[in-house]
C-alpha cells in the first residue's frame, strides 16, 4: 500500500503543478491582455477609484483645484470622490473626472501621474505594497497664479471670451479663462442620474463651456495678425520706417473688390504715404494689404512661413482644418492657429491681401496669439506654453519636473525689438491707448473681426481682440495677456479690440503688477 | 552515564520548545497579521477592535492546541499549524470581502463557525482516542454515511440553492448533510476494504482484472455518486465521492485496473449527467465560452470576473482590501482564490496552495506510518477528500476543468464545510498518534 500512497503523492503534486502553471499563466503571463478586457471595464473604474487620486494645486502650491476625499458613503463601492473646491474657475483646465464619462483637460494628460502609475512611482508603489501602505497617486503643481485667475474671470465679467496670460520667458501659462467656464463636481460626484442630468446640461448648452475659448475654438485673427504681417515684413529687412502708399482704399488686383480701412476711415490723416509703425499703430487694413501684397510678390511663401514659424499650422483651405503638420506642443489638446499653405494662393492676389489683414481663411485662439506676443517679447524665442511644472510623490519628493522648452525662432531678436517698438507705439498713440498703465509699459495690438469675415450684410457683432505684454520700464517684459470678446460683449456692433478687449487685458496686467510683478 | 545524558538531553528538547509551536505562533502572527492588513487597505486604518480579534483567535488556536498536547500527544507537529494559518487567512478575506459589502455579521458568524468546528474537533480528539474504535463499526458508519448522503432528497427537510438539492433544514438548524456523510463514507470504506483487500487484489485474466463480485462495492459507490448527481444536482460532491473511492479502492489493492475502471465509470456518469441535466452542458459552454462577449455579463459573468480578478492580481496582487473581489458573485465561498488572487497575487495564491500541499503531504505521510491497513486507508481516503477537493474548486475557478461548486477546505465560507474540515483536521491527527511504524534510527 505503501507504494500506492506515494505514487498519489506524486499524483497530487502532479496536480498542483498543473495549478501553479495555470496560476502563472493568468498572473504573469496573460495577465495585461487579460485585464485590458473590455468587459473588465468595472473593476478598472473601481481600482481607479479605490486609489487616492493625487491633488492638483496651483502655482502658489496652496490652492487647491482638484482633491480626492473619502466617500462618506459606506456602501459604496467607490472608496474616493473627486472634489474641485474652486468649482468653475479652473474646470476647463483641470477638466473632470467622472466615472461614467471618463476625464479630461488635466485629469486625463496628466492621469499616470495622478493614478501613481507612471514609471516614476514604481519604487514609491513597491514599498507601499510591502508596508502595506495604501497607494496614494502624484500632486501635480500647475503654473496658475489664482491672483490671475481670478482677476481674469473679473475682468472678462459676463462677456462670452476668453484671457490667457502667459510669462513670456518659460512659456507658464499664468491665467487661462474662458467664459463661460463649467464645475466639474457635478458630473465627478454624485449619483449616477444627477451626473448623467449635469453632463447632458453641459453637452446641451449653446455656449458649448465644456470647450475652452481660450484653446479649443478658433476665431477669424482680423488685425491682431498684422503681428505676423509685419514680422514677415522686418524680417525681409523692410524697416519700420519704410514708407508705402496710401490710397482710401485698395483696389484688390485681378478683381474689382477693394480693401478698405476699418470703418472705412483714412490714414495718417490722408496723407499721401505712410510708414510701417504709424499704420500698424492706427492698424491700417488698405497698407497691410500692400504689405501682403508686396511679400507675396517678392517670396509667395513668406507670410505663410511666418505664421508657421509662430506655431499656426498649415492648412488647405477652403473646407479643411485639419493640420497638415505637428505644431507648439501643449500641456492640454489644443487648436493651433490655421494658416493657408502657400499654395492655396495660386496667384489669387486678393486672398493674399486679405490673409495679410486676418480677414481670410486663418483661424486663431488667445493661446496663439498669446503665443506670438510673448515670443516677440522673448527677443524672438517661442517658449512652449506649458500648464504643470512638477509632479510631486506623497512624500513630497519631485519626482518628474516639466522644465521650459523654447519651440523655436520665428523672428530674429532684432526683428523682435521692432515688433516691440511698433507695439509699444499702439498702446502709447493708437488704437491701444486703453490699454495704458502709468508707470508701466504696455505694448500691445488690437483686432476686430467678425466670423463671417467681409462677406456683405455680414451683421454678427464683431469679435474683439487685444494681445500685450507689459513690465517695467526698461526692463524686458514680464507678461502677456490676450483676450477675446466674442461678439462684441457689451458694445455689441460698436465693439472693437481696442475699445473691449483692451480694457479687460490691462485689468488683468494691472494685477499682476500689484501682486506678482513686485 | 551516557544514557543518562541522552535521557537528560531529550527531556531538554521537550522542554525547550514542543513541536509545532514555533509554527503554530507563526501560523497565529499571520492570521492576526492579515485581519489588520484588510482593515488597512479597506478603510486606511487597521480595524479597531484588532486587540479582541487577535486575543481570541490565538485563545481558540492555542487552546486547539493545548488540546492535541493533552489528548494526542505526539501527534503530527505541522497539521494544525498549518490549517490554523488557511482558516486564519480565510477568515481575514471573509472580513474583507464582507465589510464592503456591508456584511460583517457573515463574517462574524463564519468566526463562530470556526470556534465550533474547534470544538467539535476537540471533542472528535476526546471521544476517538483510537483510530481503530472506528473499524469497529462498519456498516452502521456506512449506512449512516448513506443516509447523511441523501438526506436532502427527503421531500419536507431537504430543499435547494441555486440548482443544487444539497441541504438540509431540520427547524433549528441549516446544514449540508454530505459534508459529514462523506467522512463516514470514507470511515466505512477504509474499514471495508481493510477486511477485503486481498480477496478484492486477486484479479482473474491477462490484465489482472476483479471478478465480477468483487465489483459489488465499486459499482455501489459509483451508483451513490450517481444518485447524488442525478438527484442532488450537485456535481462537485458527486465527483469528489467517486474519486475518494477509486483512490481508496486503488491504494488498497494495489490493482491500476481499478483506476481503469474508475475512469470509465466516470466517463460514463459524466455522459449520463450530461445527457439528463442541462445545468451540466451549460457548466461546459461556460467553461469554454466564458469571456465571449454574449456570455461574459450573462452566463459566464461569475467565471470571468474570477479570470480578471486573478490577471489584475499580478504577481503581487493590489494589497488587501485594494482590489475589486466583491464584482464576483458568491466570492466568499466558490470564488474566494480569485479574490486571494487579486489582492495577494501569485505568490498568495502559490503560499495558500503550497499550505493545501503541506497537510496533503503531512496526511499521506501519516498514512505511510500507520502500521494498520484502517489506519493507512483511513489517513489516505481523508487526505484525498481534502486534496481532491482544493484541486476541483481551484481548478474550475482557475478554468482547467468545468466548474463545480465546491468549497475550498478551511477558508471559504460554509459552517458545515468548516466543521467536517475539522472533523477530518481532528481524525488525521488521532490517527498520527496513534501506534506508528517506527523507522530505524528515529
Amino acid at each position: 500500500m505503501d507504494r500506492q500512497i506515494r505514487r498519489l503523492g506524486f499524483a497530487f503534486v502532479a496536480l498542483f503543478a498543473i495549478l501553479f502553471a495555470q496560476v502563472a499563466y493568468i498572473q504573469l503571463y496573460a495577465s495585461g491582455r487579460i485585464v485590458a478586457d473590455p468587459a473588465n471595464a468595472a473593476r478598472q473604474i473601481r481600482a481607479e477609484y479605490s486609489v487616492e487620486r493625487g491633488q492638483i494645486l496651483a502655482a502658489d502650491e496652496r490652492t487647491v483645484l482638484a482633491k480626492s476625499v473619502p466617500n462618506r458613503d459606506p456602501n459604496s463601492v467607490y472608496r474616493f470622490l473627486r472634489e474641485y473646491p474652486e468649482g468653475s474657475l479652473y474646470g476647463q483646465l483641470t477638466g473632470y473626472y467622472s466615472r461614467i464619462y471618463g476625464y479630461s483637460g488635466l485629469e486625463r494628460a496628466m492621469n499616470p501621474y495622478l493614478a501613481g502609475t507612471a514609471p516614476e512611482f514604481t519604487a514609491q508603489n513597491l514599498t507601499d505594497i510591502i508596508l502595506g501602505r495604501p497607494k496614494v497617486g502624484g500632486t501635480v503643481i500647475t503654473t496658475l497664479e489664482p491672483a490671475l485667475q481670478r482677476a481674469a474671470k473679473a475682468a472678462l465679467g459676463s462677456h462670452l471670451g476668453a484671457v490667457v496670460a502667459l510669462d513670456p520667458t518659460s512659456g507658464d501659462v499664468l491665467a487661462m479663462w474662458s467664459n463661460p467656464g463649467y464645475d466639474p463636481n457635478g458630473i465627478s460626484t454624485g449619483t449616477d442620474q444627477q451626473i448623467t442630468a449635469a453632463w447632458n446640461d453641459l453637452v446641451q448648452d449653446p455656449q458649448k463651456p465644456l470647450v475652452s475659448k481660450a484653446f479649443q475654438e478658433l476665431y477669424l485673427p482680423g488685425s491682431t495678425f498684422k503681428l505676423i504681417t509685419a514680422s514677415a515684413a522686418l524680417e525681409q529687412g523692410w524697416g519700420p520706417d519704410k514708407t508705402w502708399p496710401n490710397p482710401h482704399v485698395l483696389d484688390l488686383p485681378q478683381s474689382s473688390s477693394t480693401l478698405e480701412n476699418f470703418g472705412n476711415e483714412v490714414c495718417n490723416g490722408g496723407a499721401s504715404s505712410v510708414t510701417m509703425i504709424e499704420a500698424f499703430t492706427e492698424s491700417c487694413n488698405v497698407t497691410f494689404g500692400e504689405i501682403g501684397l508686396e511679400l507675396y510678390k517678392h517670396d509667395p511663401t513668406a507670410l505663410s512661413q511666418q505664421a508657421f514659424a509662430y506655431g499656426w499650422c498649415p492648412i488647405l483651405p477652403p473646407d479643411q482644418l485639419t493640420c497638415t503638420e505637428p505644431t507648439v506642443p501643449f500641456t492640454l489638446p489644443w487648436e493651433p492657429g490655421r494658416f493657408p499653405d502657400p499654395a492655396y494662393f495660386q496667384e489669387n492676389l486678393p486672398k493674399v491681401a486679405l490673409s495679410a489683414v486676418g480677414l481670410d481663411n486663418d483661424k486663431q485662439n488667445p493661446l496663439q496669439l498669446a503665443l506670438e506676443t510673448a515670443a516677440i517679447a522673448n527677443d524672438g524665442t517661442l517658449m512652449q506654453p506649458k500648464l504643470v511644472t512638477e509632479v510631486r510623490d506623497n512624500a513630497g519628493r519631485t519626482i518628474k519636473s516639466f522644465g521650459d522648452l523654447a519651440f523655436g525662432q520665428p523672428i530674429s531678436s532684432s526683428t523682435a525689438a521692432q515688433m516691440r517698438q511698433m507695439m509699444i507705439s499702439v498702446v502709447e498713440h493708437g488704437t491701444g491707448t486703453e490699454a495704458q498703465i502709468p508707470g508701466w509699459t504696455v505694448a500691445g495690438k488690437t483686432g476686430t473681426s467678425t466670423n463671417c469675415g467681409l462677406e456683405p450684410n455680414c451683421t454678427t457683432p464683431p469679435n474683439a481682440w487685444f494681445t500685450a505684454f507689459a513690465g517695467p520700464p526698461g526692463q524686458p517684459p514680464r507678461i502677456v495677456v490676450a483676450a477675446i470678446v466674442i461678439d462684441g460683449g457689451s458694445l455689441g456692433s460698436e465693439a472693437t479690440g481696442g475699445r473691449v478687449a483692451a480694457p479687460i487685458v490691462k485689468q488683468v496686467i494691472e494685477t499682476y503688477r500689484t501682486t506678482l510683478g513686485r | 552515564m551516557s544514557a543518562v545524558a541522552a535521557q537528560g538531553a531529550a527531556v531538554a528538547r521537550e522542554r525547550r520548545a514542543p513541536k509545532g509551536l514555533w509554527l503554530l505562533i507563526l501560523a497565529i502572527a499571520a492570521s492576526i497579521l492579515a485581519y489588520a492588513l484588510q482593515g488597512l487597505g479597506l478603510h486606511g486604518k487597521v480595524p479597531k477592535d484588532l486587540v479582541l480579534y487577535g486575543a481570541l483567535f490565538a485563545g481558540a488556536a492555542i487552546a486547539g492546541w493545548l488540546a492535541i498536547r493533552r489528548l494526542a500527544a505526539p501527534a503530527d507537529p505541522a497539521l494544525y499549524p498549518t490549517a490554523v494559518l488557511l482558516g486564519g487567512l480565510g477568515l481575514a478575506m471573509l472580513f474583507r470581502l464582507m465589510d464592503e459589502r456591508g456584511r460583517v455579521d457573515i463574517a462574524r458568524d463564519q468566526a463562530i463557525w470556526l470556534v465550533i468546528g474547534l470544538a467539535v474537533f476537540v471533542a472528535t480528539l476526546w471521544f476517538i482516542r483510537d483510530i481503530r474504535q472506528l473499524d469497529a463499526y462498519t456498516y452502521t458508519i456506512g449506512l449512516a454515511g448513506i443516509v447523511l448522503l441523501l438526506l436532502p432528497i427527503v421531500p419536507g427537510i431537504g430543499y435547494e440553492i441555486n440548482g443544487a438539492r444539497l441541504w438540509v433544514n431540520l427547524g433549528f438548524v441549516q446544514f449540508q448533510p454530505a459534508e459529514i456523510g462523506r467522512i463516514l463514507i470514507v470511515i466505512f470504506l477504509a474499514s471495508y476494504l481493510s477486511q477485503r483487500r486481498e480477496l478484492l487484489a486477486t484479479g482473474v485474466g491477462r490484465f489482472g482484472l476483479p471478478r465480477i463480485k468483487d465489483l459489488g462495492p465499486l459499482l455501489l459507490a459509483w451508483g451513490a455518486s450517481l444518485a447524488v448527481l442525478l438527484l442532488e444536482r450537485d456535481v462537485g460532491a458527486s465527483l469528489l465521492l467517486f474519486g475518494v473511492f477509486v483512490v481508496m479502492i486503488w491504494v488498497a489493492t494495489g490493482r491500476p485496473a481499478y483506476l481503469l475502471l474508475g475512469v470509465v465509470l466516470f466517463a460514463l456518469a459524466a455522459y449520463i449527467g450530461w445527457l439528463a441535466l442541462p445545468h451540466i452542458q451549460e457548466r461546459v459552454v461556460i467553461w469554454f465560452h466564458a469571456l465571449d462577449p454574449k456570455n461574459v455579463n450573462g452566463i459566464g459573468y461569475q467565471l470571468a470576473q474570477g479570470w480578471f480578478a486573478f490577471a489584475s492580481g499580478g504577481m503581487v496582487g493590489t494589497g488587501f482590501g485594494q482590489g475589486s473581489p466583491t464584482l464576483i458573485p458568491y466570492v466568499g465561498s466558490d470564488f474566494i482564490l480569485a479574490a486571494f488572487g487579486e489582492e495577494l497575487g501569485m505568490l498568495g495564491v502559490a503560499a495558500i496552495l503550497l499550505a493545501y500541499l503541506v497537510l496533503i503531504g503531512r496526511g499521506l505521510r501519516i498514512a505511510i506510518e500507520r502500521p494498520d491497513a484502517f489506519g493507512k486507508l483511513l489517513a489516505v481516503g481523508l487526505t484525498t477528500v481534502v486534496g481532491l477537493q482544493v484541486f476541483t474548486i481551484a481548478a474550475g475557478v482557475l478554468r482547467l476543468i468545468p466548474l463545480t461548486g465546491v468549497p475550498l477546505p478551511l477558508v471559504s465560507y460554509g459552517g458545515t464545510s468548516r466543521v467536517a474540515s475539522f472533523v477530518i483536521l481532528a481524525l488525521l491527527i488521532r490517527a498520527s498518534a496513534g501506534p506508528r511504524v517506527t523507522r530505524k534510527g528515529a
